[in-house]
């Protein structure tokens, strides 16, 4: 997988020796309480500002503090880095770093054979293996044989390094995880001063948490570079992205940027109803930190008022936002059905997880786009698009914006666990790149009526609350084309429902045609759509490094779909749709394109690998 | 604030604004659809009639609703207003007001809407204290559905769906508006306009969430309801206008009273063993609710039904404390400036 060449000279103040490799995929893995998550999102950013492309996959449990050392209280967190372009978190790890018993029962066969394993020899005692099924020690029952395994006492070590500090036992063993960072950051040759400013300015006002850690962190790398366990250590020189500022981003912080940047845009308010739930919460207590912009965050009582308060503030001028996953956006159809009948603009985003009911709350699924496209009464026309990458997330929530304004309309925005919790190096866009949202209210009392319609967009006036001589009223009710009053007329539904389906139909007419990576061309062609188009390029890339004539699509518009992938398909001798669920967007397509093709899917609450993409599409050409 | 073609002059404190506004201003052109004879005409009326005296620019009040016969009551006020989905009124009047806390903002809903399916928006939007006037038709029936028992109806009522009677303890809209720290608690009867009118209009002048209740007659799935108090003949007697910081008096001749012994009131005869002292002294403006939750708790016969303002208090409003929030956090921190906030965290420069 990485091609390695020997360094002649040593960098740095080390005296081992380097190999350069193009890339690494390390997981750390432990206890819930053990900090793993830290520790992954402090490599990250130190591996993004050292100028690697990168990409995340956190994998959390559900519970927050399972029983300790069990198998259920595992928690992991991937990183993929390289010089060259990093579109996944990469299928298997090269390093697994296994801070307990169960974090290396729980993800040994992932490893890459012959990949090591670092372990915190420490925690390998009965107990712990108890709790992790094991009936001996791996660690010498010859189980590992096949992998380098790297024993390393790391609770001893970490205690004798903070031993000045002040800090008992218990408190002084919770450093260990920067101990095994320190490590890490020695075996990839890493700069420490990203996580020691980290440590400064969160335990600044804790001098002995702050003593500690750092000393834990140090002693980890010194370690590293002395002990005769580490003979080398590797390099991976910079990525030749594109040129600009960067920065790191997770999917759910470039939503809250996204809508930031909308309301910015649009000269509006942003208000954002939502109430907590996972993989969504973060986006809401990201806007809750942006009150000097103006945005109103109301965490509402439930679902449905979180919506319905969003929906409020659209019709009082705003623009509404609201975020949830599956379970909530089942609960929101009734006002999403209200939104489209009053035709005003709002933004329902869903971070999919695993479903049905409460499914996988911590795990990624593709598995609500029927919901997204159907989930209501009535015939119930809404734009959905789906975001590909956590970065384009904030693309994404502009696009949502701009269509929910220009055609008066809900627009479904997808995104999903793994897009929300995993991060990329962002292209920083300079203002003059962000599109213009302004979209006018009506004014004008003479020619004002409700629901009159613009000509080319078909959407209706947006006439708010405040300004005189609009006064009108909407509600669920049918309503009368033009006047907007309630209307029973058995024809005017029948228009009206045939008005509001053109209308969001029509949306086809004003989206980029569709990006084909790859030859026009070919045996076969890979169609994705949302967080899986990292895998697919990826598994596309190699397939093509084969010599195999294979081109992937990504489809970003949802509803209406664009109007040129019938043409797309018919190049292609075969066609692959590859989504994590049982194959949702295949069966839409050949619902409404009469459209065929052979589904790829898994629902193992795990994003693809490429090799499996891979395996899938060869067995068929 | 926008006036429509008045100068404000700078003498003219807000309530005294003309706006030359009168009722016919506010009837919409949409006929009203309700059955003839019903409560909510009059509820209308009287909304229509007192809502110009509040010196708010027409175009500044928003009219909003769940679902019910009550609930088609914004297609019928000449203003802005929202017929939004079942029970669900509490939650978009909340983003309505919070979008742009100078609309004046009116929820209307039912004891079904209000109490049932929407019982949970009610209660958060009350214990928030944002400035909604909510309206609560209270029928005691689901009049729209034709006729199934609501949470407000008695005991053992026989219904379209409870043909052997209801087994459902009835809630009561005023003690649930106290528990959940309501502000302002009112409570009027649809055939007694001119106290409805003014009960309106209190609740509309009061800052934060105030809720009404009103008696209203659903003379289709539930006639005669409330006859036993609410006939012009029998409200003397069996009807108690409470008002702020007078004793509670009731009767043709105001002869009996209600008097507190421990902890339980007690209807007593004025004259040989009690006088006007010896009365319950209403006061509107307790800071805790307990009296007007005593009040809630007057059961008709045993009781004169309380009729007034209950409970009327100040405390900060909604989204006053929004809109502080973010004025606070903009002296401090400075206006949002959207390319800093892009370019923030850990970054780094690729040539």
């Amino acid at each position: 997988m990485s091609t390695e060449t020997e360094l002649s000279t040593p960098t740095m103040e080390t005296q081992k020796p380097t190999v350069e490799i193009q890339s690494a995929v390390i997981r750390f893995a432990g206890d819930s309480g053990d900090g793993m998550q830290l520790t992954g999102t402090q490599f990250t950013n130190t591996t993004a500002v050292f100028g690697n492309d990168i990409s995340t996959l956190p994998d959390f449990p559900a519970e927050i503090r399972a029983p300790a050392g069990s198998l259920p209280g595992v928690s992991g967190f991937q990183i993929n880095f390289g010089s060259q372009e990093i579109r996944t978190p990469g299928d298997r790890p090269d390093v697994l770093v296994a801070m307990n018993p169960a974090a290396l029962k729980v993800n040994l066969a992932d490893l890459v054979e012959g990949g090591t394993v670092i372990v915190n020899e420490d925690s390998f005692q009965a107990s712990n293996l108890d709790k992790a099924g094991y009936e001996s020690n791996p660690l010498d029952d010859g189980s590992l044989e096949g992998y380098r395994v790297i024993r390393i006492p790391l609770t001893t070590l970490t205690l004798n390094a903070i031993k000045d500090t002040g800090l008992d036992r218990k408190q002084g063993q919770r450093c260990k995880n920067f101990f095994a960072l320190g490590v890490v950051y020695w075996m990839y040759d890493r700069p420490l001063d990203h996580t020691l400013n980290w440590i400064q300015s969160k335990f600044g006002r804790n001098p002995a948490v702050l003593e500690a850690n750092t000393a834990a962190l140090k002693h980890g790398f010194n370690y590293a570079e002395t002990t005769e366990i580490f003979t080398t250590h590797y390099s991976i020189r910079k990525a030749s992205l594109a040129p600009g500022k960067y920065r790191n981003l997770t999917g759910n912080q470039a939503i809250a940027l996204g809508a930031v940047t909308a309301m910015e845009k649009s000269g509006r308010e942003l208000f954002y109803g939502s109430y907590p739930i996972t993989p969504a919460s973060e986006i809401l207590q990201e806007l809750s930190r942006y009150k000097k912009f103006g945005v109103k965050t109301f965490q509402a009582e439930d679902e449905i008022a979180a919506i319905g308060a969003a929906l409020g503030a659209s019709f009082a001028g705003g623009i509404g936002l609201t975020g949830t996953s599956g379970p909530g956006v089942a609960l929101k159809g009734e006002f999403i059905g209200l939104a489209v009948m009053t035709e005003l603009p709002l933004v329902i985003v869903n971070i999919q997880r695993g479903g049905p009911s409460t499914g996988l709350p911590t795990k990624t699924e593709q598995s609500d786009l029927f919901q997204a496209i159907y989930g209501r009464n009535g015939e119930c026309p809404v734009p959905v698009i789906a975001a590909c990458s956590p970065g384009d997330c904030f693309w994404s929530v502009l696009e949502a914006f701009r269509i929910a304004m220009k055609y008066m309309t809900p627009v479904m925005l997808l995104s999903d666990g793994y897009l929300a919790n995993g991060s990329e190096p962002w292209r920083i866009p300079s203002l003059e790149d962000l599109p213009d949202l302004s979209f006018p209210n009506a004014t004008d009392q003479d020619t004002f009526q409700p629901y009159a319609r613009d000509e080319k967009t078909l959407s209706r006036p947006w006439a708010i609350p405040g300004t005189p001589g609009l006064e009108h009223r909407i509600g669920g009710l049918e309503k009368q084309h033009l006047t907007g009053n309630v209307s029973y007329d058995p024809q005017n539904h029948d228009n009206m429902v045939r008005l509001r389906a053109k209308k969001v139909a029509g949306i086809a007419q004003d989206i980029p045609p569709t990006e084909i990576y790859g030859d026009p061309e070919g045996d076969a062609l890979i169609v994705g759509w949302g967080g899986t188009r990292g895998a697919i390029t990826s598994a596309t890339e190699q397939l093509r490094a084969k010599g195999l004539a294979v081109s992937s699509i990504h489809i970003r518009h949802i509803n209406p779909l664009p109007p040129d992938l019938t043409d797309i398909f018919s190049r292609f001798k075969k066609v692959f749709v590859a989504e994590i669920n049982l194959g949702q967007l295949w069966t839409y397509l050949r619902a409404t394109l009469l459209l065929d093709s052979i589904s790829i899917n898994q629902v193992r609450g795990k994003p693809f690998m490429i090799q499996e993409i891979m395996k899938k599409v060869e067995e068929q050409l | 604030m926008k006036l429509k073609g008045i100068q404000m002059t700078a003498n003219q404190s807000s309530e005294m604004i003309d706006l030359k506004l009168d009722r016919k201003d506010f009837v919409s052109d949409q006929e009203v659809r309700w059955c003839p004879g019903c409560g909510d005409y009059s509820i209308l009326a009287q909304m229509q009639k007192m809502v110009p005296n509040l010196g708010v620019p027409r175009e500044n009040f928003v009219f909003i609703s769940g679902i019910g016969c009550s609930s088609r009551f914004p297609y019928y006020m000449n203003t802005y207003g929202f017929h939004s989905i079942h029970g669900r009124a509490p939650a978009v009047a909340t983003g309505v007001k919070l979008a742009n806390p100078d609309l004046k903002v009116f929820v209307v809903t039912g004891d079904g809407d209000g109490l049932s399916i929407g019982g949970n928006h009610l209660i958060h939007a009350i214990r928030r204290n944002v400035d909604l006037n909510i309206i609560l038709f209270n029928n005691r029936i689901y009049g729209l559905t034709k006729g199934q028992f609501s949470p407000t109806s008695e005991m053992g009522k026989k219904t379209k769906s409870t043909p052997y009677g209801s087994i459902d303890n009835p809630i009561n809209p005023l003690c649930v508006a106290i528990a959940a720290e309501a502000t302002f608690v009112a409570r009027a009867i649809d055939i007694d306009t001119k106290h409805l009118g003014e009960t309106l209009e209190r609740a509309a002048n009061h800052r934060g969430t105030s809720f009404v209740e009103v008696y209203q007659n659903c003379n289709i799935f539930n006639d005669g309801a409330f006859n036993d108090f609410t006939e012009r003949t029998k409200r003397a007697d069996q009807v108690l206008y409470l008002e702020d910081g007078k004793p509670m008096r009731f009767g043709k001749d105001l002869e009996k009273g209600i008097a507190i012994q421990g902890f339980s009131p007690e209807v007593v005869e004025i004259g040989e063993n009690y006088s006007i002292e010896d009365l319950l002294i209403h006061n509107e403006s307790l800071s805790e609710p307990t009296l007007a939750y005593l009040l809630t708790r007057l059961h008709f016969p045993e009781f004169p039904v309380p009729v007034g303002v209950f409970r009327n208090v100040e405390k900060p409003e909604y989204s006053d404390l929004c809109r502080d929030q973010i004025h606070a956090a903009q002296e401090k921190e400075g206006k949002g400036n959207l390319e800093k906030l892009l370019n923030s965290g850990d970054t780094w420069t690729v040539s």
